[in-house]
């Protein structure tokens, strides 16, 4: 699927081999601003690995990445997160001994005073995490100084959220955030998501939820065994057809007898 | 009530229980000379001089790593020191820094090999403790053919580093402070300390957020074997000789004293404070024994068993902090000033409550 505005980020035809292995294979995307991209698969399909490169934690086999338009390799992490590109790993933020206000600065601590005395300003940073915290309806939170580990997997979710907008953030990348989540947990998540779209932020969101990819996902891609096997936009297949393809390519056939024998049961609405 | 909880879940509050206890114990079964003005000293003067090195080593430890190299870079630093100034005559403003300088730099070796080889610091500080111990040995006999070097301690070096207050608290206990604030500065106050934090809570997550790991872990390395060589030296002006088999002892002193000071084994946990209480009970237990008229070997099964209860207490006070949180409401907040479907506006112009 391709489209006229040049997308924030565009992977063209990226490769990543370990030892021998493909885990990615000839994949391009393109990832655009104020649209929520998922990124679906099974297992081992090279989700993980995809946005690694993304965020520049591997380097892509063959292939190129640009940035609005522009060819770039990532070395670090930190090239990534310098062109905006911020991404929120399974756990969140994990530092669980820390207090939120110094987690939320980490690498990017405010500082007051001059030279060789400068200070971390804990004042400021705990305002600061408080109100984006929030600002995105986590309202329990009004102390920065209470450790990570003794907030919720949604609280951690979004405090890590809250940190890459607070940052400035232009692509979000989150790698299965509802996953470990509880119903209301994941919601919560999920509305945060589309906040982060409305505000214009880009977003990467893998899952393996189909009903969370399609309340939230304008974009959808399928890889399958490395290689992206579909690629569309919303309303364009059917949630069957989403989790059929998710279930694995060559499981297709039998799964759509399958569910064809169950529509006719009645136990499943055409 | 709140405050006495909140004060119970601070890093250093064991530590602290701990040294109450002790100095009760000791204070009981030592009466009266355990609370004497002479055998006040002899503890402090022990807390001081391991203090010197706990506390940078402490920084190392909360970093998630290891420094057991520090009792040949306490040598190094001491015979430096020694063979310069008291072997070739050389004077003490050269001497003085040469010995810091040799154990800073031997702290910068094992961070270098640390962050490079991605070796566990156990190892690596373990292989410098012995290889270090050799070449101590080896260069100080082949320069001036003994193994202990008497030195003639310059009297301005003599008085700053070696005097005793009143005859009989060592200036050791001044430098301990000064430590100890620079220690609590660097943790709590600076991006640096953040970092240190932030490495010791997860290396991977550190690097992601932009923390400099490799350097930050070098540096704190450097500061523990900046730590050892001031007490090599400090110890060379209180003696007036440097001796080859210096410092070994402070490489468990050390651990045990951090470790009894509130800091997690794992990492990413601690505080200075703790640690100058660990440092104090382990002072008072070793000193203390004196006063009680039992034999001294009894205050290692004390250390022993008090080693064991505080891996036990951190780990607890760890779950402790963790959970914190009111846990009344686990879920989560659904209340919410705007509709996000319906406000694009970014939520960073929305008016917010800080509480
Ligand atoms: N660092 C690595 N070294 C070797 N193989 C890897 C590495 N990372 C991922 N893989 C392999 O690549 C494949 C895709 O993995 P991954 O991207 O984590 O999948 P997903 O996130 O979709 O579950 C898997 O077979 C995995 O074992
Ligand atoms: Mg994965």
């Amino acid at each position: 699927m391709s489209d006229d505005r040049t997308p924030y980020i565009s992977v063209e035809n990226v490769s990543k081999v370990f030892g021998g292995y493909a885990a990615l294979d000839d994949v391009s995307l393109e990832v655009h601003e104020g649209e929520v991209l998922c990124l679906l698969g099974d297992n081992g399909a090279g989700k993980s690995t995809l946005i690694k490169i993304l965020s520049g934690f591997h380097q892509p086999s063959s292939g190129t990445m640009k940035i609005q338009g522009e060819e770039r390799v990532f070395k670090s992490p930190r090239d990534a997160s310098d062109l905006g590109i911020s991404t929120v790993h399974q756990f969140g933020g994990t530092f669980e001994l820390m207090s939120l206000d110094r987690s939320f600065f980490v690498g990017l601590e405010p500082t007051k005073g001059w030279g060789p005395f400068k200070w971390f300003d804990r004042k400021t940073a705990n305002e600061i995490v408080v109100r984006e915290m929030q600002a995105l309806g986590i309202t329990r939170v009004s102390d920065g100084n209470r450790l990570v580990g003794s907030l919720s997997g949604g609280e951690r979710q979004v405090s890590a959220i809250a940190r890459a907008v607070y940052f400035g953030a232009k692509v979000l990348i989150l790698d299965e955030p509802t996953a470990a989540l509880g119903v209301k947990e994941a919601a919560h998540v999920l509305r945060i998501i589309m906040e982060a779209k409305l505000r214009g932020l880009a977003v990467v969101l893998v899952t393996h939820n189909v009903t969370h990819a399609m309340t939230v996902g304008y974009h959808f891609a399928i890889l399958i065994h490395g290689e992206k096997a579909d690629d569309f936009a919303k309303g364009e297949r059917t949630r069957e057809e989403i989790t059929d393809l998710m279930a694995g390519g060559e499981a297709m056939g039998e799964l759509e007898a399958e569910l064809a024998r169950l529509v006719a049961a009645g136990t499943q609405p055409a | 009530m709140l405050a006495l909880k909140n004060l119970a879940r601070r890093p250093e509050f064991a530590a602290f229980v701990g040294t109450l206890f002790v100095f009760v114990f000791f204070g009981y079964f030592g009466w009266p000379t355990f609370t004497s003005a002479l055998v006040t000293a002899g503890w402090l003067n022990v807390a001081a001089e391991l203090g010197l090195i706990a506390l940078p080593v402490a920084l190392v430890m909360v970093a998630g790593h290891l420094d057991l190299s520090v009792g040949s870079i306490l040598a190094a630093g001491a015979m430096t020191y020694a063979i310069l100034t008291g072997h070739y005559d050389l004077p003490d403003y050269i001497g003085l820094p040469a010995g810091l300088g040799v154990g800073t730099f031997f702290g910068f070796l094992n961070g270098l090999i640390v962050t490079k080889t991605k070796l566990s610091s156990f190892i690596v500080t373990l292989a410098m403790l012995f290889a270090l111990r050799g070449l101590v040995f080896g260069i100080t006999r082949l320069t001036t053919s003994t193994v202990l070097v008497p030195v003639e301690v310059d009297p301005f070096v003599r008085e700053t580093f070696g005097g005793r207050i009143w005859r009989t608290y060592e200036n050791a206990i001044i430098l301990w402070v000064i430590m100890a604030l620079v220690v609590s500065w660097i943790l709590y106050k600076t991006k640096f300390g953040n970092w240190v934090f932030s490495i010791g809570g997860d290396e991977t997550s550190a690097r992601a957020a932009g923390v400099p790991v490799e350097r930050t872990t070098i540096l704190l390395f450097m500061g523990s074997g900046f730590g050892s060589a001031l007490l090599g030296v400090t110890q060379v002006a209180l003696f007036g000789s440097a001796q080859v088999s210096a410092g070994q002892s402070y490489v468990f002193f050390s651990i045990i004293a951090v470790v009894v000071g509130g800091v997690l084994l794992t990492g990413g946990y601690g505080s200075p404070i703790g640690v100058i209480f660990g440092t104090m009970t382990f002072a008072i237990v070793s000193q203390g024994i004196y006063s009680t008229g039992w034999d001294s070997d009894w205050s290692s099964l004390i250390l022993g068993v008090l080693l064991l209860i505080a891996v036990f207490t951190n780990n607890t006070f760890r779950r402790l902090a963790l959970s914190s949180g009111d846990k009344k409401d686990e879920s989560l907040s659904t209340a919410r000033r705007t509709d996000p479907q319906t406000s694009p506006e970014p939520a960073t112009t929305k008016e917010a409550t800080v509480v």
